[in-house]
Parts: C-alpha cells; structure tokens; sequence
C-alpha cells in the first residue's frame, strides 16, 4: 500500500545515514505490506549491489539483500552446476562465485532444507521475486522460514552498527520475540553466514499448519553432525527459536551417541519452553503449538536416531 | 531490461513521470490509467493486483514504485497481443474462470507465466491469488483449458457466457473505483478518524491542526450530521430495521466507528487531517458479550433511544429484537422421547472479504443531481435511504453501480455513501471514499454471531418429539439485519422438519463490537450448524442411521411448514412439482456410495494409522424470496439495429444474474442471448427495484424481465402481424426476424416502421417476489481426521441442490461450488477475532485466512429434476442456499470418524485436535479402537457439554 507519510527515498547502506523516522528497505514485502502512518524516509538497499549467495569452504553467505527466490534456486544449482535456469524458475543474475563451487555444495546435504523452509513461507512465489532474507529475518515473526532455516544451521548475523563498527550475532539472539530483533535502532543487518560444519549434517524437517499450505504453525527442524551432536530448533510454535543442543561428549544420558532418549527430550523441552514462550494467535493455539512441538521433537529425534543419510520433511 | 533512466515503460510505452518516495507500485500503475490493476487487500495476500516486472509476476501492492525504474511492466491491458487475446484470456472465457471478476487480472497474469510444471501444481503456484467467488474449480479449469461456454445455444438451459467476459479478461470491466479522475474534475478524498474506544461520549473535536495541513478541505464531525436516525441495513421496507445509526453520532460504540470525517484533495492529505484531530472522549462503560449484555446493570448502548420510534425491542436490556414462540408442547414432547439431546453451539464472526472494498464517489451531474458511484447490491434502497437522512426528493439523487466486485450481503449496507454524500453536499465537489482491508475487518459488517441452546427428543421409531431453541445473537454495537437475521435464522431451518412441538427463544442483542450485518444465508447457516448437528445426535442416540432418521421426520409433498408460527406463511407455496428435497437426499447418499466404491477399489479407503475416516451430511431449506415483497421492475425495447436491450435494476457483482436475464429475455424472444443488451443497476433505468439480495436476483427480477420480454413479443407479433397482414397466429420470432405466413420481415425493419407509425416496441415487466417458493440443498462429506495431529482431509464433498428449472448449468454449478468454499472458510478457519478491549486483531488477510486454491476441494454437484411454477421458466434461488448445510455436514463426518461431537465454529485443526485430546481419544495406534458410526458414547466439544 502506499506509504503517504514517505518524503524520500535514499539509496544507501550507510547506518550513520539513519535517524528516528527511518526505515531500511530491502525487498519492500514487509513494509508495504503493512504500512506506516510514522515513517518518514525509506533507506533503500536495494541497489547496494550485494552478492546475493558466497559460497566458500567456510560456509555460505547469504546477503540480506538475497531474495528467496535466488535462495530457492541454489539446491538446484547445486546438483547440477553446468546448467542453466530451468524455466519453472525465475531469472537470475549469473553467479560465477557459485558456479566455481559445485563440489562444494554437493556435500552439503542440509541444503535440502532450504527448498523445505522456502515453500512454508505463506507467501507464494510471485513474493519471492521481491522478499528477502534479511527482510525476513527483521521482520521476526515466529513463523518465519528464513529464521527456522538459518537458526537451525548455527547462522550468524553480521550486523553494521550505527557507530561505522561491525557484529556478529548468533539467528537465535537476533530474532528475540514476536516481531521483535535484538537490533539497535539504525543497526543494518548485513548477512547471514551458514557454516560449513552445520552444512554437512543430516536433517529432518517438520511443519504444521492450520491450512493447506499455510503459515506455520509449528516449524522443526532438526540435525545430526558429522561428530554425532544433535541439534532440534523450535520455531514457529514459539515466539522466538527455541535450540536444544545435544553434545556427543554430554553428560546427558543418550541411546546413540549424542541423540538423547525420548524422555530426555522431552525433559529437555520442558526446561527451554515455559507454557507461556508458546506462540498465541490466529495460526494456533498454544495448547495445540505445545503437543505438537513435542510430538514433531520426537519424531525427529526417532528419524535422527537411525543411520539412514538422507533428509525428509513432511 | 531496458536502462531508460528516470523513467519505466508501461505495457511498452515510456513514461518518466516520478512515483511519490513511498508509493507502490499498483497506485502509480492506476494513476497512468491501468485501471485493470485491482486492489483487493493492498497487502500482498490476494494477489488481485499481480503484473510483471521484466516479465516476472509480482504482487504491484507491495512492489516500490521506485524500483520499476528502468523496467519493463505489463499489466492485464498489455497483455493481448497484436494477435488478439492471449491464450490464458482465451481459457478464462472458454471455462468462464469467474464470478464477478475481480480477482481475474491478477489470475490471469499469474497464470500467464506458467510452464507446464507449474501448471502441474496449481496449489502451491496459485495460492497468491484469492478468489471469494469460485471456489477454484472454474479458475483450474481456466488454467487447464478446459472449456464450458456452449458455442451453440444461447437461451435458457445453455451454458451461456457472461455478457461481460471479455471485458472482465481484458481488465476493461469497470468496477466501482475504475473511472479515470478525468471524469471527475476536482475530485477530493474522504477518510474517517475511528473510534479508539468502545463506547464513548465525544466532548469535543479539535479540527484545528488538521484544517492547517496542506489540501484538506474540510473536516465533519456530529455537529454536521443530520439528526435523523437510520439503519445501515437496505429492505424494502426500512421499517425492517432499527433506526439507530446516524451519519456521524455523538457517541461511539464500537472500537472503528466513525468519529470524524476529514476530506482532502488527496488520500495522503486526507490521512494527515486524520492524524492531527484532537477529540476529547468520555469513556463509558462496555461490553462485549451478548449474554452479560442483557443482564442487569449492563452498559446500555442505545439507552436514550425510544423503543417505539426506533422499533429497538427493549433498549434499556440492550435487546434489538426478540422471538418467543411455542408450538405444541415440548415439555411433554421431551417427555415421549426415549432420547433426549441437548447442548449449546456457537458460530464466530466471520468476514464477507469481498475482494472489492465499500467504496463510492459522489458527485453532481449537469442538472446538479447528487450520483453516488457506488459498490452496492441494492442501488434503489440506497437512494431511498440517502433521501431520508438527508431529506431529498428522489428526484434529486441518482445512485449507480457498474460491476461489483462480490457481495455476499456485505453491500445490502449504506456504509459509504451516506458520509459521502455528506461531504458533496457540504462541498458541492465529488468526494471519493475507498474503503482499506483494515476498514473491511474493522469498520463494516461481520456475520452474526450465534448461541444456540438446543433441547431436542426422538422416540426410538424415529419420531421427532420436540425441538426447542434458546438463541442469542450478538449484532454488534448497530442492530442492521438484526431482526431480519434472527426471524430467519428460525424459520427455514426449523421449518423443515415436522414436529407437533417446537419452541423457540430468541434475541438479538446489542454489544460493543463492530456491527453484524447481511451474510449470504441470513442467520440460516448458523441455525442449521445447531439443528442438523442436533438430527444427527438425535439420529445416533436412538441406534439410527442419521439420513434415515431426517427421512422420517422432513416435509413432504403437501406438508406445512412450521418453525414459529401456528399458521405456515400464506405466501410460501411448495408445489409438488418443486419439492426436491427427496431427490437431493438420494442424490447425495448415492454419491457418497459412488466414492466410498472408488476408494475401495483404488485401494485408497484406509488413509492409514491415526487416521479415522467418517460420514456426514446435513439439509437446507430457503424460501426462494424473502418476506414481505421484493420488487422488480424490467423493461425490454427492440433497437433500431434489430437486437434487444433489457434494463433491469438488479446489480451484477458475480451472480451471474445479468448473464441469465440476457437468457430468459432471448428465450421469449426467441432469439439468442448475445443479440440482449442488458442496461442495469443505475436509479434512471427503471422504476424500482428492492435489489440483489436473498437470492432474487433471477426468480424476482428475471421475473419481472421475463415478463416484459414475453410482453414484448407479444407487441411485436401483433404488430408484425399487422405490418404483412397476416394472422397473429401465422407469426413467429425467429432470432433477428419475424416469420409471418412464411415471409421474413427483419427487426431492423419492423422497428423502423414502428417508429413511422410512433409506436415503441418497448414492454415492462414487474414482479412482487409473492408468492414465493422453497428451495433445497443437501451436502455430503467424506472425510479423514488424524488423531494426533488434528489435521483434517476432506475425501469425498458432494452437494445436490434444488434449483428448480437450470436456467445456466454451468453458472449455477459456480453458485454451487463458490458456496461450497466460502462455507468451507468459515467452518475450517475464517474468524474475525475481538480481543478483551473490544477492538478487531485481525485486521488483514494473513491474520484471515481465506481459502485458497490448496484448501477447496472439488465438490460434486447434482441437481434435482423439479420445476417451480412461481419462478421464471421453473428457475429457484440457488445463491445463498448451497452455504447452509456445509458446516453441518462437516462436523456430522467428524462426529462419525472420531465419536467427538464438535459444537463450535470453527473446526480448525487446532481445535480438532485439542477436542479429540479433551475428549480422551486414544493416542497413536489405537484408532481401530473407535468405531465408524459412532456406536461409543457422545463426547461432545464446546462450552457446554452433552446431556443425554
């Protein structure tokens, strides 16, 4: 919708720019989808000219400015590198950076999660041609894939702080409550940064919604690294992510090396989820958010249990 | 990509005119006079509003207008090409992918960019684009190129196209807001600061600050409001309902009514002069519940009010209207009963969510006539309103409407126009209100919510012994269609079944939260989701099949139909010949059977562990017209180029009524639809017309047309007759001639010796909508629900309806399925939520859910061989109607697969879920244990639980 109270525009990435009355527009999906009656100039980094997907053997970089539709596409420019766009997706700039990589990326079975976590956006993909990941991120709604995504495979924020100075900062502390982030008025979120190590491990995904094809209502994911750790991250049944962290060295008792017992589990839920840290709107009720948290958990946890090597979502 | 700095190119023309900093896309695109690009929710939800940008689709509401710079967009009016329509245009005439068309651009330019593996997956690629009319299955079709349109007949019983097709396929169709600002010269905005608080006095507006900002013109406030009390709500008569809404009140009563009025040369300016009103309130006390509203002590909200005057029932309880009836006995009716029932339901607010927003412009033609423009089902009713409050001759207003973008009762309100018309008449200048999707939620009308307390007793044999109904409605801080939807809430439903002892206790009761109003099945669907739950508890409790036992206890051939009064109504008349409801329970079961063999033989019966698959079906009744006259008024002329032209009052917002009048004119001309012109829903074109609502828009006012058009053939043989100097009867009309003794004389011939002799062929028709008849609905479900998850899949849905004589199959069956999937959002997830304070939380269409492609399944539709002798050519209602059974119907299968009865709306999977839980179902594995029909004991899921 139009945003009346908007008297300019600036290109800019600069947050010395930023003052009260201020916005950073990325993909625009948000901001315009809600509107504003307060804001008074948009700081557009838009045109920042970004590289929207670096891979390297540390990891991938995903900028904020990456849109979902060019993150959706990387999966499939992993398995087969020397082709072009398939025509069901949208057209996008040429990535030598990305290409140079294949083998790379091929190791990487996590990336299954990212095609898994890109159709639970509620938004279609007409949407993604514009949304973004960091404006995803910012928005911090519970529900938001690019959260789930990214806190369940260990994402740190890089943040561009007022003062000219950068952060780094852990998805899971940046994305605090329901619709609420860690950052400073002014601050920019720069990228997020996926390790290679979370890369590597096996993954399980579970989502459920009140309607086809809907919001998620509960959105878990979880992993099995190459050093036996396993790691389950709530998101969507609670107002922030929620990350249970299962050391292979941990004290915790476990029936196959770090993955604990079903019991151990769910003791470890109850401890990180208090009743009231469940999310409570129109998308489900947290009592139903609750049983299902704990019924996604186990399931994971059986599938995780196993040796099997590949990833499944439901 | 083109690089044209400053500057983007619109369906390849070069414009370098520069978007405001914070504009989208979608208003820029409208202001260049793309007036095809819609705006349905302004929030990226609908997709209404859908072009390309460098040929990829995106949603032009969200899209910044500063980033099409350098680019290339196409909207729906570039997107034929030299060679005519484009292929996907060509699919959505051919299957007529459509109702009111307001969702059809961005449908079009969605589908447009898909190959053939998106079109493989309709239900993730489409699920940004929102239809409220269809139901998706003409729109898959659409996609698909599967065709519809007869290319032969064109008379009653073809599957003729809308008149307007083409125009809707190529974004031309103008709805309410799609007029270029050329027409109107110095147009100003109008938009409305909302109340804050419940209910409060308002001591005073300071509109200072606000008169400074830069373009406003104006602000109103109460002290400019005429003190003539109204209803929103539009009826024949307004007697009908309260008088108890003023244009601008000095009292709120709702958290979103209007409390000012701030008019300005642009929408920004306007919002501005909102901001900066400085009003001081009296916060008064509230309430928000009907049942503590009608205690003692509450907070009364029209207490000032005269009951007489204002024909509010009891305003010091805060009680708009009320119904207490007793038939028979129902104390010794529960007494005879081997089984006795009873428990409370409840229904939610649910949202009409039209795509077309309320909106209107009012303005002043040459002889200084006030017009409203405006997004209305009932133009006439509008004008008579307008003239009361602001004390008009008719003769001095004019209201019109072009296309309407859906309905649904939503727009059987005067919500725009009266503040509208305020501010012409203050200003003398056309002032233009839009309504937002926030407005919709917060400001205009929901359905009614009900509390239905049910008693009810069988005897073993199957023999209803009472029915007996405590009800409260909660209309909301205004009492429009509050008596209406109560009365008929009661009747048909309970009508339908014969029982010598039936009670019925009702109110409709004020609250402070944002006003009930009309709602596609008028109180009918909420009363039906109790009864027919309530046969089929009946039906279990006695150890019989639910159908059998409803065979045993509806009407028959010759019955009178009885729900509150001890006499039937006088004017409803079910011949035999119409009575339908017999086929369409076989029609239904026999096709639940057809799918269950299905399954079986495909292997695809058992969903598998946790999963527990059940039946249901449920029954409707409607008096095809409603109570106390509908008018119509038609008149069809012979044009000088020898085609017809039908001016009717009745509007078209994807009734499809337009297409059926151009039907049943061609059919007694005996000609075809596409030589009918059809003038309609404009004050000027006819005498009267009562308006589109309670499903008249064919059997009153195709009525009325039919009758003019037979009128007219009458004229023309005769005159023909005369012409050739045959015998009348020797004449025939034959497409674009007249046969007469077996010589042809073109209409184009008779007309111009018509107009020599100074004799018009021109004929009216009329109708009173009485004697009315009743039509029938019944739906059917199959489904599986999954005990651990709540999740519910919907196997098998099969409607069979009683529509009389099908004047159009193919847009009945559209009427069929878009009831289907709008019911089917308010039983799985629509609610429009108020929290404590009063206010609505949600306000845009993520926070509700609409279904979308990925959640309607196709529905079978049958239809019942009757014929009805009131209605044109045999033709029943058939638009509200196929909503009520469908809530019912669902909870009914559930009650089968789970044994769990759920008593409230809606049956999210949330709520599944926890009622099972609740309810002790056994967890994983054990679903074997609970039994197909129900045979373990009543577990029932609501505030009140099952007695029995």
């Amino acid at each position: 919708m139009d945003m009346n109270t908007i008297e300019s525009t600036i290109r800019t990435t600069d947050p010395g720019c930023w003052r009260p009355g201020d916005a950073w527009l990325a993909g625009g999906t948000v901001l315009f989808s809600y509107g504003s009656s307060v804001l008074r100039r948009l700081l557009d980094i838009g045109a920042a000219g970004w590289t929207p997907i670096t891979v390297s053997e540390g990891g991938i970089e995903l900028a904020a400015t990456c849109t979902v539709a060019e993150l959706y596409a990387l999966p499939e420019r992993a398995e087969t590198p020397a082709q072009t766009d398939s025509p069901a997706q949208p057209d996008l700039p040429p990535q030598p950076n990305l290409l140079a990589q294949p083998n790379l990326l091929a190791q990487w079975p996590a990336l299954a999660l990212i095609r898994l976590c890109c159709d639970s956006f509620v938004a279609s993909f007409k949407i993604w041609n514009m949304s973004t990941v960091g404006g995803n991120l910012c928005t911090a709604l519970p529900a938001g894939p690019m959260t789930s995504l990214t806190a369940a495979l260990d994402g740190i924020a890089t943040v561009w702080t007022v003062d000219g100075g950068t952060r780094a900062v852990a998805v899971e502390d940046l994305v605090i409550g329901d619709g609420t982030t860690s950052l400073a008025p002014g601050e920019l979120l720069r990228s997020i940064t996926v390790p290679a190590e979370a890369l590597r491990s096996r993954t399980a995904f579970r989502r459920l919604s009140l309607s086809n094809l809907g919001r998620s209502g509960v959105l878990l994911i979880g992993r099995r690294d190459e050093d036996g750790a396993f790691v389950l991250t709530v998101t969507a049944s609670t107002k922030r992510p929620v990350k249970l962290r299962f050391a292979p060295s941990s004290t915790v008792p476990a029936d196959d090396g770090g993955v604990p017992t079903a019991a151990h589990l769910r003791a470890a839920l109850d401890a990180a989820i208090p009743e009231e840290l469940y999310h409570d709107d129109i998308h489900g009720l947290p009592a139903w958010r609750r049983d299902m948290t704990y019924r996604l958990a186990e399931e994971i946890r059986a599938e995780l249990v196993t040796d099997s090597s590949s990833t499944t979502g439901a | 990509m083109t690089s044209q700095k400053n500057g983007m190119k619109i369906n390849g023309t070069f414009t370098d005119i520069q978007p405001r900093p914070g504009q989208c896309l979608r208003t820029f695109l409208r202001e260049r006079g793309n007036l095809g690009v819609k705006k349905g929710c302004d929030g990226g939800d609908c997709g209404a509003c859908t072009v390309h940008v460098d040929g990829k689709p995106v949603h032009s509401c969200i899209y910044p207008a500063v980033r099409a710079e350098g680019r290339q967009v196409t909207t729906v009016e570039g997107l034929a090409g030299p060679d005519g329509l484009h292929p996907m245009q060509e699919q959505f005439l051919a299957a007529q992918g459509f109702q009111c068309g307001f969702c059809t651009a961005g449908m079009l330019m969605t589908a447009a960019t898909f190959n053939s593996e998106q079109k493989e997956n309709l239900p993730r690629n489409l699920k940004g684009n929102l239809c409220r009319c269809t139901g998706y299955r003409a729109i898959e079709d659409a996609v698909c190129g599967v065709s519809h349109v007869s290319t032969t007949g064109q008379q009653a019983g073809d599957n003729v196209g809308a008149p307007a097709g083409l125009a809707v396929v190529t974004g031309t169709a103008r709805f309410t807001l799609d007029v270029p600002a050329a027409e109107f010269p110095g147009l100003l905005h109008l938009k409305i600061l909302r109340a804050p608080h419940a209910h409060a006095r308002i001591l005073s507006v300071d509109a200072a600050e606000a008169l400074a900002v830069p373009g406003v013109q104006a602000v109103f406030t109460h002290e400019d409001a005429p003190a003539q009390l109204f209803s929103t709500a539009q009826h024949e008569g307004y007697l009908d309902d309260p008088d108890d809404t003023r244009v601008l009140d000095d009292v709120v009563r709702f958290i979103g009514q209007r409390v000012a009025a701030v008019v300005a040369d642009t929408v920004g300016a306007a919002e501005e002069g909102v901001r900066r009103l400085r009003v001081h309130y009296q916060v008064l006390p509230a309430v928000f519940d009907p049942e503590a509203a009608m205690k003692a002590g509450a907070p009364v909200i029209h207490g000032e009010k005269e009951p007489l005057q204002t024909r509010i029932s009891r305003p010091q309880n805060n009680v708009v209207a009320e119904l207490h009836s007793h038939l028979g006995d129902v104390q010794a009716g529960l007494a005879a009963a081997d089984f006795v029932y009873e428990n409370t339901y409840r229904t939610q607010r649910v949202q009409h969510a039209a795509l077309e927003t309320h909106a209107s412009i009012a303005y002043f033609d040459d002889a200084g006539r006030l017009v409203l423009r405006t997004s209305t089902q009932v133009p006439f009713l509008v004008r008579r309103a307008l003239c009361r409050v602001f004390d008009l001759p008719a003769e001095k207003v004019r209201v019109v409407c072009e296309r309407v973008g859906g309905g649904f009762g939503g727009k059987q309100e005067m919500l725009t126009e009266d503040i509208v018309a305020l501010a012409a008449l203050k200003l003398q200048r056309p002032v233009q209100l839009e309504y937002t999707r926030e407005e919709q939620f917060t400001a205009a009308t929901t359905r009614h919510p009900f509390r239905i307390k049910v008693r009810a007793g069988a005897r073993s044999d199957g023999t209803l012994t009472a029915l007996a109904f405590d009800v409260v409605t909660n209309t909301g801080a205004y009492g429009n269609h509050a008596p209406g939807v109560m009365f008929h809430g009661c009747g048909e439903s309970i009508a339908i079944y014969r029982c010598g002892n039936k009670r019925v206790d009702a109110h409709a009761v004020y609250t402070n939260t944002v006003p009930a109003g009309a709602f596609r099945g008028y109180g009918l669907s909420q009363m039906i989701f109790a009864v027919e739950s309530t046969m089929d508890e009946l039906a279990v409790g006695i150890g019989m099949d639910p159908m059998e036992f409803r065979r045993r206890n509806i009407i028959a051939k010759g019955d009178v139909m009885l729900s509150t009064q001890p006499e039937p109504e006088e004017d409803v008349i079910l011949h035999p010949d119409s009575y339908g409801l017999d086929q369409c329970i076989s029609l239904a079961a026999e096709a639940l059977a057809r799918g269950r063999d299905r399954e079986r033989a495909a292997g695809v019966d058992d969903p598998g562990p946790q999963w527990l698959v059940g039946e249901g079906s449920a029954v409707s009744m409607i008096d095809t017209v409603p109570p106390r006259g509908h008018f119509a008024h038609s008149t069809v002329a012979l044009l000088p180029d020898g085609r017809y032209q039908a001016s009717v009052g009745t509007a078209e917002f994807g009734n499809g009524t337009t297409t059926v009048h151009a039907q049943l004119v061609a059919t007694a001309l005996g000609t075809t639809a596409d030589r009918v012109r059809i003038v309609q829903s404009d004050t000027d074109v006819v005498e009267h017309d009562s308006g589109a609502f309670g499903s008249t828009g064919t059997v009153v006012a195709g009525k009325a047309s039919l009758a003019a058009a037979e009128e007219l053939a009458r004229m023309l043989l005769k005159f023909a007759a005369v012409s050739s100097s045959a015998d009348v009867s020797d004449c025939r009309l034959d497409a674009s001639t007249v046969i007469c003794a077996g010589v042809r004389i073109p209409l184009v011939e008779l007309h111009r010796q018509a107009e020599t002799a100074g004799t018009p062929l021109v004929a009216q028709g009329q109708w009173g909508g009485s004697p009315r008849s009743v039509a029938f609905n019944v739906h059917g479900f199959r489904v599986a629900v999954h005990s651990g998850t709540g999740e519910l899949r919907i196997m098998q849905s099969v409607q069979a309806a009683d529509a009389g004589v099908v004047v159009n199959p193919m847009q009945c069956r559209g009427q069929v399925e878009g009831g289907i999937a709008q019911a089917l959002g308010a039983v799985l997830y629509e609610n429009v939520v108020v929290g404590a304070d009063g206010a609505v939380e949600t306000k845009i269409l993520r926070q509700y859910h609409l279904p979308t492609f990925a959640d309607v399944p196709r529905s079978e539709v049958y239809f019942a061989k009757t014929t009805d002798e009131l209605g044109p050519l045999g033709a029943k209602s058939m638009s509200e109607s196929p909503f009520n059974p469908v809530a019912p119907a669902l909870a009914n299968a559930i009650r089968n697969a789970t044994g769990v009865r759920f008593s409230e709306l809606p049956l999210a999977r949330d709520r599944i879920y926890l009622g099972l839980r609740d309810a002790g179902l056994p967890e994983a594995g054990s679903a074997q244990q609970v039994q197909r029909g129900g045979s373990i004991h009543v577990r029932s899921v609501g505030q009140v639980a099952a007695v029995d």
